[in-house]
């Protein structure tokens, strides 16, 4: 119907600019990816260099190899579908879960988990809460400890053995990635994840280079080290690193603006 | 010859490669993927051997392709597996639905629990359901707008069975445990690979298709295609620079940590949302609307605003999902006020879809498939106006963590992009086997209202659960305590899961309705139906008397 | 410069002189396509789609 319009009209000279963009498709490639970047530029970008970003705070260290090996099994297991880890500085959250996260707290989180969707509680600060007894139960049946709750069981993590591979590849995949693992973490990785869930073991050495870190047999069943062992690590120690209370603490929270 | 040779060579590479990955493996999961990867190669060895004619090689007589035809085998098997992960994407979302109702469902095995399935779901939806569509569509529309036959056609071959098994790798590794748990980037690093590699096969074959276009003008489509393409390769290589654990190991750990990590996620996050499953979609929707209303597009220059609006507002909203968060207020600032100016470009777009119709109104009721796209532009006006209020930061410190941002992706999904992809497949069945029509139309009316109820029992009991957990999560009792434990609004919203649920069900039966009627269309049938129009109409006679000069 | 003043910078260009200019850019290029003389190769672009099309409408029988 329209034929004619169009072969008519097609080759006049007076295009305006846009009509050469509408006729060549690596210009209009390029003008569409220069649109493109300029927002995704101006947002990122500064994150790596303006130093307000991450407020430096005491306390911070990187996971120990079991807590790691917890963590990868929290990642498999895709519990961010479900868990926050990120306190929002709101009084009713901040009463629920305690004191609002901080940047700090997630800096050597590699990928960082602090979920969309709070299907179940927020976990940023869930070390210490409970019992290991508690998470043990909980994480096999967590009906029978919270009626209401709509978890999955996992009871395979406590028959599973921890596969975790070579902690010592894992440290150093993570080192690449800028978490700052000495030469001996990184040797003395495969031997720290055992000595760290062994109730028995001498872990002086550990908890000297990695700071509170917690050395007992997690899972209630000490003749085995199994998934169930350091997952509850992993949420044992969650928020307990930063002394949020302290005077230091606070003093560098009072610095902070626009929160 | 030398072709044959040649690509027979980097199958058996290929083979090779997964033979060494797959001894070495370090872990199970990988191995099996590896398996998967060889077989898969192995396959492209057995079919580029068998599919070549030696005989006419040896002669000299092979015949040359007819330029003068469009390449549409690709876009026939497309528009049945679209069709298919339809099918199971809304299947396991149902699954998943039952199990946030009934946890029993979860069956206690790993391999079936909600934390693996939920990225099963979303990714079945949005990367094999709607991928699928999008690559189908694309190279459906960027044929018939170039008049040209489809570039590179061992390529686009190459992209479209690539794609297929980058879908097969992730869905795979979710069950095995395989995940990244970046949300909507869960695969890991060498399915993230894979993807890159096709993706840029598929930017050539797009491309090329428009560079030996016969038709000057580039149409709006394309652009929108154009500029989905470039972004999502953008946006998955920055988001997945990962460095493994092992090169023969599923495992890796992400360049990109914490607050930064953060926000390069959520830059891919919201952007996936805005270019794969909203700028594609518009280029789907800016080709079949006028072709189903056969009219011209409402207002073609305000789809030249309505283009560069969109993708350069689009990229700067992802802090809007991390509001109240770690991440520096300046950016969150810039999130909310990003979104919210994005409001202007979107329904500029919804606008102009809909005012295609200006004129051609009562299609709405005589035609089902231009019905199902009026509502698709109707909900993605609807989602691109919720959206950008639940940007604002006050409303989204209610929203944000509860099931109001499950209700307002659904909308947006289930609405305008389930929609859109329903009545493009409508009216690529019967043009692409040749059909006189679909087999049924009144199938397509069933389906457009067990959609269009499935969506609104969703959409509603989410807001529903939303908004009431928001509200019970701060509720403070005159004590100055907080009232509800979490484990109350858990137990609070059980009704409105089983209403979801619902909705799910009435979704699914629709898209097994299409099913069905894709399935005869193909097989050639046509069912006998009384129309679906009933009430007479004169087009010709349907306009205002022009005034008569006097005289 | 410290990196707080570059960001103090920043924020007062953004909030003065760098709005204005933005807001006439934005408004310029939204004008842009709706000039006068682009309303006839609009039209013939819209139209497109639609030329030399079978009559049948199938544009591909196998």
């Amino acid at each position: 119907m329209t034929a004619e319009t169009a072969n008519e009209h097609a080759p006049k000279e007076k295009w305006g600019r846009h009509k050469k963009l509408e006729r060549n498709v690596a210009l209009m490639g390029v003008f569409a990816f220069l649109a493109v970047t300029v927002g995704g530029i101006v947002e990122i970008a500064p994150l790596f260099w303006i130093d307000n970003t991450i407020e430096k705070v005491d306390g911070v260290r990187p996971y120990t190899p079991l807590e790691q090996a917890g963590r990868n099994i929290y990642v498999r297991e895709g519990c961010y579908v479900c868990h926050s880890q990120m306190i929002r500085p709101f009084r009713d959250e901040v009463e629920r879960y305690g004191h609002y996260s901080l940047a700090a707290e997630s800096m050597y989180d590699h990928p960082f988990q602090w979920g969309s969707k709070r299907t179940g509680p927020d976990l940023a600060r869930v070390g210490g809460r409970y019992s290991d007894e508690w998470h043990q139960q909980h994480l096999k049946n967590p009906q029978s400890v919270v009626p209401e709750s709509v978890m999955p069981q996992y009871a395979f993590l406590a028959e599973n053995d921890l596969k975790a591979g070579d902690m010592s590849a894992s440290l150093t995949a993570l080192s690449r990635v800028g978490v700052p693992y000495t030469k001996t973490d990184i040797e003395k990785a495969n031997e720290d994840l055992k000595t760290q869930a062994d109730a028995s073991a001498d872990g002086s050495d550990l908890v000297k280079r990695y700071p509170k870190a917690q050395v007992r047999d997690y899972d209630g069943n000490p003749d085995r080290l199994t998934e169930m062992d350091a997952l509850i690590a992993y949420l044992q120690m969650l928020g307990t690193l930063v002394d949020v209370n302290g005077a230091k603490a606070q003093e560098e929270l009072a610095k902070e603006r626009g929160r | 010859m030398e072709s044959v040779v040649a690509r027979a060579g980097m199958w058996l590479a290929a083979l090779f490669v997964a033979i060494v990955f797959f001894v070495n493996a370090v872990d199970t999961g990988f191995a099996v993927h590896m398996a998967i990867f060889g077989l898969a190669a192995l396959a492209g060895l057995v079919i580029s051997l068998r599919k070549t004619d030696y005989l006419a090689v040896a002669n000299g007589t092979r015949l040359a392709v007819d330029q003068g035809r469009y390449d549409d085998d690709l876009i026939r098997i497309g528009v049945i597996l679209t069709t298919f992960w339809g099918v199971v994407g809304f299947l396991v979302g149902l699954v998943i639905a039952s199990q946030l109702a009934f946890p029993a469902l979860n069956l206690g095995l790993e391999w079936t629990n909600f934390g693996r399935i939920r990225p099963l779901h979303t990714s079945a939806v949005i990367f094999a359901f709607g991928g699928t569509a999008l690559i189908t569509t694309s190279f459906y529309i960027v044929q018939r707008t170039c008049r040209a036959r489809l570039a590179l056609p061992g390529l686009a071959r190459f992209v479209f069975w690539g794609y297929q098994l980058f879908i097969v790798l992730a869905a795979t590794g979710y069950v095995l445990g395989i995940s990244q748990s970046k949300e909507y980037a869960e695969p890991e690093w060498y399915v993230d690979l894979w993807l890159t590699i096709v993706w840029v096969a598929y930017l050539a074959v797009f491309v090329g298709t428009i560079m030996k276009r016969t038709e000057p003008h580039i149409y709006v489509a394309n652009w929108f295609f154009l500029s989905f393409i470039l972004t999502v390769a953008m946006l998955h290589v920055v988001n997945n620079i990962n460095i493994p654990v092992s090169i023969f190991g599923a495992q890796s750990y992400p360049l990109f940590g914490g607050v930064q990590g953060a926000l390069v996620q959520w830059w891919y996050g919201h952007n996936a949302v805005g270019f794969f499953l909203t700028a594609g979609f518009l280029a789907m929707m800016y080709y079949f609307v006028p072709k189903q209303a056969e009219r011209p597009v409402y207002s073609y220059r305000l789809s030249i605003i309505h283009f560069w609006g969109l993708i350069f507002l689009y990229i700067w909203a992802g802090p809007h999902h991390l509001h109240y968060t770690a991440l520096p207020d300046w950016a969150q600032t810039l999130g909310m006020v990003f979104s919210i100016m994005l409001w202007m470009p979107s329904w500029g777009g919804m606008i102009n879809g809909l005012m295609t119709l200006n004129g051609a109104w009562d299609k709405v009721r005589t035609d089902p498939i231009i019905r199902m796209m009026v509502l698709s532009l109707a909900f993605y006006g609807m989602s691109t106006f919720e959206g950008p209020m639940m940007s604002i930061k006050s409303v989204n410190s209610l929203s944000h963590y509860t099931d109001w941002t499950i209700g307002h992706v659904h909308s947006g999904a289930l609405g305008w992009n389930g929609m859109i992809t329903f009545s493009a497949i409508y009216y690529l069945a019967p043009r692409l086997w040749g059909r006189e029509r679909l087999y049924s139309l009144r199938m397509v009316n069933w389906h457009f209202w067990l959609a269009t109820l499935g969506i609104v029992f969703y959409a509603s009991s989410m807001w529903v659960t939303g908004i009431m957990e928001g509200l019970m999560w701060r509720e403070y009792g005159a004590d100055g305590y907080l009232v509800n434990s979490f484990a109350e609004t858990v137990a609070a919203k059980h009704p409105m899961y089983l209403l979801r649920a619902f909705g799910g069900v009435l979704y699914l039966s629709g898209a097994i309705i299409m099913a069905i009627n894709v399935w005869q269309t193909v097989a050639g049938k046509l069912r006998q139906e009384e129309p679906l129009r009933q009430a007479a109409y004169d087009a010709a006679a349907d306009r205002p008397l022009p005034a008569v000069a006097a005289e | 410069m410290s990196t707080h003043s570059t960001y103090e910078l920043l924020r007062q260009l953004a909030d003065s002189w760098g709005l204005v200019a933005t807001m006439i850019l934005f408004l310029g290029l939204v004008a842009w396509p709706f000039r006068p003389g682009a309303r006839e190769e609009n039209e013939a672009a819209a139209n497109s789609i639609f030329v030399e099309e079978d009559p049948r409408g199938n544009d591909n029988v196998q």
